[in-house]
């Protein structure tokens, strides 16, 4: 079933893969190089998680928590979550989809893995150094003053926004010019509409915060005073630069995912996705919306009381395309042959977690409800359940969808339900009883706290630790699978979409016969089952 | 022309050069955008401190030399018309046109970060330094009498002055290094223009860093009235 000749095979040693021109290379780097910040901001959230076990000084002083939960943050934002679906997955399959050989430019690609790497190093280099103790949103006038590294991690991090500019570049030209012919928009499977709306953004949106991070630069290094009062500057403009990109920047992270579960629901339900116009153009409507809200990050700061009005009307119109795309998922669901596959159940799960995650978005972006609830756990728990409940979970069903497809061998699906549970019962635990502790009144990134808040920080403790199980029992699978798994079938669960219809693993030039580009979510042509795979009749009909 | 199988510079997961070039030239319009967008924070900053502050603007643009960044401006005007010419030179396969273009672009390149060295020189001669660096001199601005940087013809100095010079380094800095990259450039298909690369079955490198050299270009004529012209 497996081909002797494939991408991973086709040459050999560490330059074959190092400046390999290969989109599918390019993306296994990245998934390499993503899950390790994964591991490493994971260990640092647990580290974080361990020390609010218990009042007062647990495991570490309080500057080492401040470094700690810095080091999480800058992390999984910029060299975790940022990459991991668009840059990861993305790369692998997107042209794959397209049924194209490659992304448009494919040394632009390895380039923006390398600087990935380099932006890695300034950050990692930072924290070795001694570490940052500024959270990963940088304010001013903390950033400024404190003696941290600030200058080398936000240094690394304006390189990391060059490399996710040039992967959303290259996709956007990818989708634009490389699609085959009978291919159109709204022909497209819903992942590459994500795509193209989280590239939008990361082209439109991370110019600004490269600017932002030079201007703090200029602010500690030459002492230019754009931010600093005392020379006539103002730190929120700060606030504002951070946040018109990285407002943006969460739907960089969000809408991928969407793709993702677009995807999965629909294959792993054997029903065509219900209403298809609009989960694309829902996309495009996020990536737009997401530009006009950045505003509510600062209800608090001092803005005017008309620009909180008109950035709360707007945040809650983000939920009106969010909300399309769930209802048209669940209407998917609606009387379909539904395979309860690890990526299937992840599928629902995001369905769940999101939609706490996106609804308690609603209560942030209430200007009332935000003054009570601004800088609490709440928002923690939000942002949580929306990155974590929401991206991680997207990725963890990818993955687990694509797993075969990238490298030619099936999961072991009861050790996948398995940690699938405990990743679910985990997160719960650990992140619903924070929205308890920002409603009543407990502030975030505190070190230490009043005693009736130690029963919920206890149980969120437990929480995490149950959901690192989860993460670890994923771990040894997927790397087991590697070495012992079985061999998959070119379309194990029956999809449609280009990139099943070539062998898995796929071959260096990614196609051996011309894919030809149908309906990607009608499977009527499909026969097979899920032990030997699906196969098309399109091409048993083209040979007769 | 060429047929497309043996074309030397079309890529293995392009059909058709042309395909691969308007690939190319959408890729080039976006890295554009984004280097507008790194410049719009710049932009932003400054229309939101002029709104708040027009007394320093007003006050310290006096310091800026108008005959020199005018200078400036004919020379990159200049530039960018000898760079489209080259664009067209290369279409046309004019070799010896385009390497003569090329060099007239590089030399204008030359001229405007001389001229901006000139500039920077003086204000650092003088203190005119961004944030707390800035530190006028009593004998270049007015002597015994009036404050740091104020002189009888420039009127009485307002506070936070230091904020223009800020904006101004940053903006002008961030576009020099801009007006660098774009020479380095240059120098490239230069070099690959006497190798004789270029013709009318492929400019494409020429192209693009021609466009880059007209952002360049426009960026400063916004630059240039905004900086040393307010009253």
């Amino acid at each position: 079933m497996t081909p002797k000749n494939h991408y991973l095979n086709h040459t050999s040693g560490f330059a074959s893969w190092a400046f390999t021109l290969d989109h599918k290379r390019i993306g296994v780097m990245y998934l390499v190089a993503t899950l390790s910040s994964f591991l490493l901001g994971g260990l640092a959230a647990l580290a974080v998680r361990t020390e609010l076990f218990s009042r007062g000084p647990t495991i570490m002083d309080a500057d080492t928590y401040n470094k700690m939960f810095t080091l999480h943050g800058a992390v999984m934002v910029f060299l975790f979550i940022i990459p991991s679906i668009p840059a990861a997955l993305g790369n692998f399959v997107l042209p794959l989809m397209l049924g194209a050989k490659d992304v448009a430019f494919p040394r632009l690609n390895l380039m923006s893995f390398w600087l990935w790497i380099i932006g890695a190093v300034f950050c990692i280099g930072a924290v070795v150094a001694g570490g940052v103790d500024t959270g990963w949103t940088f304010y001013t006038p903390y950033s400024t003053t404190t003696n941290t590294n600030v200058i080398a991690t936000t240094l690394g991090v304006f390189i990391l926004g060059f490399s996710s500019i040039f992967t959303g570049l290259n996709f956007i030209v990818t989708i634009h010019k490389l699609r085959p012919s009978g291919m159109t928009w709204f022909k497209m499977p819903l992942f590459l509409w994500a795509l193209y709306g989280t590239a939008l953004i990361q082209v439109l949106a991370t110019p600004v915060l490269g600017i932002t991070l030079l201007l703090l630069i200029a602010e500690r290094a030459l002492g230019v005073g754009i931010f600093d009062p005392a020379l006539g500057g103002d730190p929120v403009l700060f606030q504002h630069f951070f946040w018109f990109y990285s407002h943006p920047a969460v739907y960089i992270m969000i809408l991928p995912a969407m793709g993702i579960i677009s995807e999965v629901i629909s294959i792993h339900s054997r029903k065509h996705i219900f209403g298809y116009r609009f989960i694309a153009l829902s996309s495009i409507a996020i990536a737009a919306f997401g530009f006009l809200v950045w505003g509510h990050h600062m209800f608090v700061s001092g803005q005017s009381g008309m620009a909180n009005v008109i950035f709360s009307a707007l945040t809650f119109s983000v939920a009106i395309p969010s909300a399309i795309k769930v209802f048209n998922w669940l209407a998917t669901l609606y009387k379909g042959d539904i395979h309860l596959t690890t990526a299937m159940i992840y599928a629902l799960m995001f369905m769940i977690t999101f939609g706490i995650g996106g609804l308690t978005g609603l209560h942030l972006g209430a200007l009332a409800v935000d003054i009570h609830l601004h800088d609490t756990y709440f928002v923690v728990a939000h942002f949580h359940y929306v990155m974590f409940g929401g991206t991680v979970i997207a990725l963890l069903s990818g993955l687990h969808h694509w797993w075969p497809k990238m490298f030619g061998v099936m999961i072991d699906e009861r050790l996948g339900r398995i940690a699938a549970f405990l990743i679910f019962v985990g997160f719960n635990t650990t992140f619903f009883t924070q929205f308890m502790l920002g409603s009543h009144g407990m502030p975030r990134r505190y070190y230490d706290y009043l005693p009736q808040f130690a029963i919920y920080h206890r149980i969120s403790t437990l929480g995490s630790y149950v959901m690192a199980c989860g993460f670890f029992l994923i771990a040894y699978y997927l790397l087991r699978s590697l070495f012992r798994g079985e061999a998959a079938p070119m379309n194990p669960f029956g999809g449609n979409s280009l990139e099943w219809h070539t062998s898995s693993p796929p071959p260096y030039d990614n196609f051996t016969v011309t894919p030809i580009a149908e309906d990607p979510y009608d499977y009527d042509n499909l026969v097979g089952d899920e032990v030997s795979g699906y196969k098309s009749r399109t091409y048993e009909g083209a040979k007769a | 022309m060429m047929s497309h199988e043996h074309s030397p510079h079309l890529q293995h997961h392009f059909d058709t050069p042309e395909q691969q070039f308007d690939a190319g030239k959408l890729g080039i319009w976006l890295f554009l955008a984004t280097e507008i967008l790194l410049f719009g924070g710049l932009f932003c900053a400054y229309a939101i401190y002029r709104a708040n502050h027009p007394e320093i603007f007003l006050y310290a643009h006096q310091f800026l030399d108008k005959v020199l960044g005018g200078t400036n401006t004919v020379i990159l005007l200049c530039s960018s018309l000898t760079m489209a010419w080259a664009v067209r030179a290369s279409q046309l396969g004019q070799r010896k046109l385009l390497i003569t273009l090329l060099s007239l672009t590089l030399l204008g390149g030359c001229g405007f970060m001389g001229i901006k060295y000139v500039e920077y020189k003086a204000k650092w001669e003088h203190g005119l330094l961004p944030g707390t660096h800035f530190a006028p001199h009593e004998e270049s601005t007015g002597g015994p009498g009036h404050g740091p940087g104020e002189t009888p013809e420039h009127g009485k100095r307002p506070s936070n002055v230091q904020l223009f010079f800020g904006i101004y380094f940053l903006m002008t800095g961030l576009h020099g290094l801009h007006v660098l990259a774009g020479m380095g450039a240059i120098g490239w298909i230069l070099v690959r223009s006497v190798k004789g690369h270029f013709g009318p079955e492929y400019f494409t490198p020429v192209d693009f860093v021609g466009l880059y050299w007209h952002l360049v270009d426009l960026i400063w004529i916004f630059l240039f009235p905004l900086l040393y012209l307010i009253s």
